[in-house]
């Protein structure tokens, strides 16, 4: 009980300055029927340090962690090397310990901070402003296409088939509240995205095009070609984009006419940390949607004597101040992922960034060059970042397994991402990053050649 | 209680120069620790960077016509200016590890260390969510542990554990709510929502596509029980209630309202933001509650880090059990945790699954922090933090209820927090005035003008790990200033005067909204 500072002494004290009889007294106003007098079942007493943490080491210990295995497996999280000084900011108590920056003039750390990363944000998708954080990609992915509903006044969503399926499952969830007409089919295993396609199902009903950048298979839509369709019939092009490290080497969404950029930042500062917690990132290209963004917003103001500082800002779009006009009703942000984002940033700098990039996708193609070779192994995709698609000639899923078992954390296999559909089962997802040595490359390679034999 | 305490500080000192912080001007702005930053932006440059990697190579790319050629325009820091300025910027934040958080209905409670070390363990942290099932049998059961106690500690039946904040579980809930009439062909349209309820639960529901109506209060502020009753009938699907509520107070009529709603056929849902003040001491499930989200950070201190990441399991009645999203843990006889998504719903009888809130399984890093802080106070523990949450509200009530008004301190003992208006405060002095002034003593303002109930509300909730003498040093502070409030001290309108910054124009920042650092040389 080392977290309670409290002494009998200063109980008896203080519940004397209360006027109560006991502890029970102030429990009054609950029936006693409803009383808790036992313990709680099966919940042991209090414990030291050393035996919690002991208890929890050997759950630890019992996965495969990325570090100890070749490691290939991206769709929708990667896994980077994150400089030591950005968990050290992370941890010191003033960002760690601080609560969301309601009162600004001893929140400047955390404003500023916010400030910093949603300028950043902006700048790598090509647009005019971004929020301060979301829960994850696939909850922005929700928000946005809420948002394009608010700006366009129309129902219907058009999703790219090549959308990652667990943000497709998200929006389509979230839609029986809205009552959205959701259009979504699966990806086809080809060596392209199917923009014609995807062209054709936009109409005049529809609030937003939904594309994923690069794709769910890896490949790299002309988003350019959707956006003036898109536009034609006075929709939203909504771009997603689950691996920011690849607008390092890749145009913007922005540049290339995206209306709302949305994104899972994890891959900058976060960790894999088995899913969460993750990083939304929400950005517009033109200002003059900012009044119809979700989430929170931190804005530069001064002070009483003319100094620059920050502010959280346009709260009224929220769930504050109109409770049920609110657009929205989230009421926090992922604060400390954005900071751990944005020290990595910070630290990576544009040339930093872009050196990230090259280094990932030279690996990436060096990957795909040699398990081309294994025999039974083909890839799809010519054109990618740092995640492409192999095709196995056999059901993926089982060929996972078996490299697991070796060790080796070989890719997602589509049979994972799509379990209704035997006509992706032979396909397998593998993402290089920098962390992706030659060595493991072979690995994997040769695991593959037996594995397939 | 003006006694100078043993620091030899003495409350309700006047402040001498109202305006110390114009005194002598320094060059640089700084004032000796207190230093002032420039933006990154102002400092970095896109040459630079604080991570060595290789020069990208000559060889051909496989990324088509889209290469990037345009600049990005992201300036980097060396690693020690790195260091040095988010070093910098976190001296000018408050943060729990430095005092007090007052914040009633938010919360902050100390964040121990041990959660931040078991989150960083490798086998926790650097595992991915797609991985094999076979190679993460450990962090599943953290999950399901994790789940186990939950339910156990709100006695449901059983609980869905990706939503990744306490609004995102709000959502959660009242999906499932939705799910549940849907199965049954009931097109119920309006959702209940008690004055006293937490702001984000009418927001909820109306995100959800319900009509949101509001059910008054007594004068002592609890559900008005006739007045639910009244409008109950059968357009109406759930009820939102908070429990302990936002008045600080325990709904004891929690029962005849879940009993009422049961009867009418809807869904009592109950905001479980506050639930540390009754963990160990009683079970929502008991109360006939079906739906109920718990915000880690605030019951099981995960760190809150400046606004988030924050995660809000919902715990289910059994009636709304089958309808919790996917992904979620399960054991079956063998002891075996499996992990149960589209893939395998069907082999665990969960067919009626409403879908993703989440592209994967949820708060891993929170869920990690939150089973270590249970275990480590254990079943003793938990209770006694309920106990000391109350017993730290109650005495933080009584200390202040002959300066402050307490308009609710005779409807009986107060939960988690306290309530009080800005009933006696002199003519021009507002309860933001007061709240400024309490950043000059040193201390995070409580909640303010919330809830709504109360004119001028201060809602200060201290929590279990503060200690009596840091209530009392807190006490001290609250009371000098509401002393000068009702003199009408002038000098508290243009407070704070000792912050890193003075009073913030938020009028300006939002009329003329700039979000973004633009470079003043490209304009």
């Amino acid at each position: 009980m080392r977290y309670l500072p409290l002494t009998d002494a200063d109980r008896s004290a203080m519940l004397e300055k209360i006027g109560a009889p006991d502890m029970d007294a102030l429990f009054v106003d609950v029936p006693e029927a409803a009383r808790l007098s036992g313990p709680i079942e099966g919940l042991p007493m209090h414990a030291s340090e050393m035996a919690v943490e002991k208890h929890m080491r050997q759950l630890s210990k019992k996965n495969l962690a990325a570090a100890d295995a070749a490691f290939f497996l991206g769709a929708g999280a990667y896994r980077h090397h994150v400089p030591a000084s950005v968990d050290h900011i992370i941890q010191r108590g003033e960002f760690l310990t601080a609560y969301t920056p309601y009162q600004p003039e001893i929140a400047q750390g955390t404003l500023q901070m916010l400030f910093e990363f949603q300028t950043q944000v902006a700048r790598l998708y090509g647009c005019a402003v971004a929020n301060a954080s979301m829960y994850d990609g696939s909850t922005a992915c929700w928000e946005a296409v809420a948002m394009a509903g608010r700006v366009t006044r129309k129902k219907r969503v058009v999703l790219s088939g090549a959308l990652h399926p667990h943000y497709a499952e998200v929006v389509k969830t979230m839609a029986k509240f809205t009552e959205d007409e959701i259009a979504h089919a699966r990806p086809a295993l080809q060596a392209h995205p199917d923009n014609d396609g995807l062209i054709a199902r936009i109409d005049d009903q529809t609030s937003c095009v939904v594309v994923q950048y690069p794709d769910i298979l890896g490949r790299l839509p002309d988003l350019q070609q959707i956006a003036d369709a898109a536009h034609e019939k006075g929709a939203l092009l909504i771009v997603v984009n689950t691996e920011p490290v690849a607008l390092g080497a890749i145009k913007s969404p922005g540049e290339q006419g995206a209306d709302i950029v949305v994104g899972e930042g994890q891959s900058i500062g976060v960790g894999l940390q088995f899913g969460g917690p993750y990083l939304g990132l929400f950005a517009v290209r033109d200002p003059k949607h900012v009044r119809q963004m979700p989430g929170r917003l931190c804005g530069e103001t001064v002070d009483a004597e003319g100094k620059r500082g920050f502010v959280l800002t346009l709260s009224t779009r929220e769930q504050h101040i109109r409770r049920e006009k609110a657009t929205s009703n989230i009421c926090t942000n992922s604060g400390l992922c954005a900071l751990a984002f944005s020290v990595h940033m910070t630290l990576l700098g544009e040339k930093g960034l872009r050196r990230l990039a090259m280094e990932n996708h030279r690996l990436a193609c060096h990957a795909a060059d040699r398990l081309a070779k294994v025999p039974g192994v083909s890839v799809l995709n010519d054109s990618f970042f740092n995640e492409f698609t192999v095709r196995l000639g056999q059901d993926a899923r089982k060929v996972v397994r078996k490299l697991a078992d070796r060790g080796i954390l070989g890719g997602v296999s589509l049979g994972r991402l799509y379990p209704d559909n035997e006509e992706l089962a032979d396909g397998l997802l593998v993402a290089v990053t920098e962390t992706t040595t030659e060595e493991d490359v072979e690995t994997l390679a040769s695991a593959l050649e037996e594995v397939l034999a | 209680m003006n006694a100078p305490n043993q620091s030899g500080w003495k409350p309700g000192t006047p402040v001498q120069d109202h305006n110390a912080m114009s005194g002598p001007d320094t060059v640089t702005g700084n004032r000796a620790l207190m230093l002032e930053e420039p933006l990154l932006f102002e400092i970095g440059h896109v040459e630079t960077t604080g991570v060595d990697l290789p020069e990208p190579s000559g060889a051909a790319t496989r990324l088509g016509d889209l290469e990037r050629a345009a600049a990005i325009g992201l300036p980097g820091l060396s690693e020690p200016e790195t260091v040095r300025h988010y070093t910098r910027l976190s001296r000018q934040n408050y943060a729990i590890d430095l005092g007090l958080f007052p914040l009633g209905s938010c919360t902050m409670k100390h964040n121990p260390r041990l959660n931040e070390k078991v989150a960083r363990m490798p086998g926790f942290a650097d595992v991915h969510p797609l991985q094999p099932v076979q190679t993460v049998p450990g962090a599943l059961e953290v999950i399901n542990e994790l789940a186990h106690w939950l339910i156990e500690l709100t006695g449901m039946h059983g609980v869905a554990m990706s939503p990744k904040a306490g609004a995102h579980g709000e959502l959660c809930g009242i999906l499932c709510i939705r799910a549940a009439l849907e199965a049954r062909g009931d097109a119920r349209k309006v959702v209940l929502v008690p004055e006293s309820a937490h702001g984000t639960n009418p927001a909820t529901a109306a995100f959800a596509g319900y009509e949101v109506e509001d059910i008054p209060a007594t004068p002592e502020g609890r559900v008005d029980l006739e007045a639910l009753k009244a409008r109950l009938g059968p357009d109406v699907a759930a009820v939102m209630i908070t429990n302990p509520n936002t008045c600080g107070l325990f709904e004891r009529d929690m029962k005849a309202i879940s009993d009422a709603v049961h009867a009418a056929g809807g869904f009592v849902y109950c905001d479980g933001a506050n639930f540390n003040a009754i963990v160990g001491k009683v079970r929502p499930g008991d109360l006939g509650v079906d739906a109920m989200h718990i915000n880690l950070h605030k019951t099981f201190s995960t760190p809150h880090g400046g606004g988030g990441p924050g995660s809000g399991p919902v715990v289910l009645s059994e009636a709304l059990s089958p309808f919790g999203p996917l992904p979620f843990t399960a054991r079956t006889a063998d002891g075996v945790v499996h992990l149960v998504e589209e893939e395998n719903a069907a082999d665990y009888g969960h067919v009626q699954a409403f879908g993703r809130m989440t592209a994967f399984h949820g708060q891993m890093g929170m869920f990690t922090r939150a089973l270590t802080y249970i275990l480590s106070h254990g079943a003793d523990g938990l209770k006694q933090v309920a106990e000391d949450a109350v017993l730290n509200a109650n005495y933080i009530l009584r200390s202040l209820d002959d300066v402050l008004d307490a308009p609710f301190g005779p409807s009986g003992p107060c939960m988690h927090e306290a309530l009080f208006s800005d009933d006696g405060f002199a003519e021009g002095l507002s309860t933001l005035d007061l709240a400024k002034a309490l950043i000059d003593e040193g201390y995070h303002p409580m909640t303010m003008y919330f809830p709504l109930v109360v004119h001028g509300a201060m809602l200060v909730e201290p929590t279990e790990t503060e200690s009596k003498a840091a209530l009392d040093q807190f006490i001290m502070a609250l009371r000098s200033v509401a002393e000068r409030a009702k003199a009408g001290d002038e000098t508290m309108k243009t407070a704070p005067h000792y912050a890193p910054r003075r009073r913030l124009d938020e009028t300006q920042a939002a009329r003329k909204p700039v979000l973004a650092w633009n470079d003043p040389n490209m304009a």
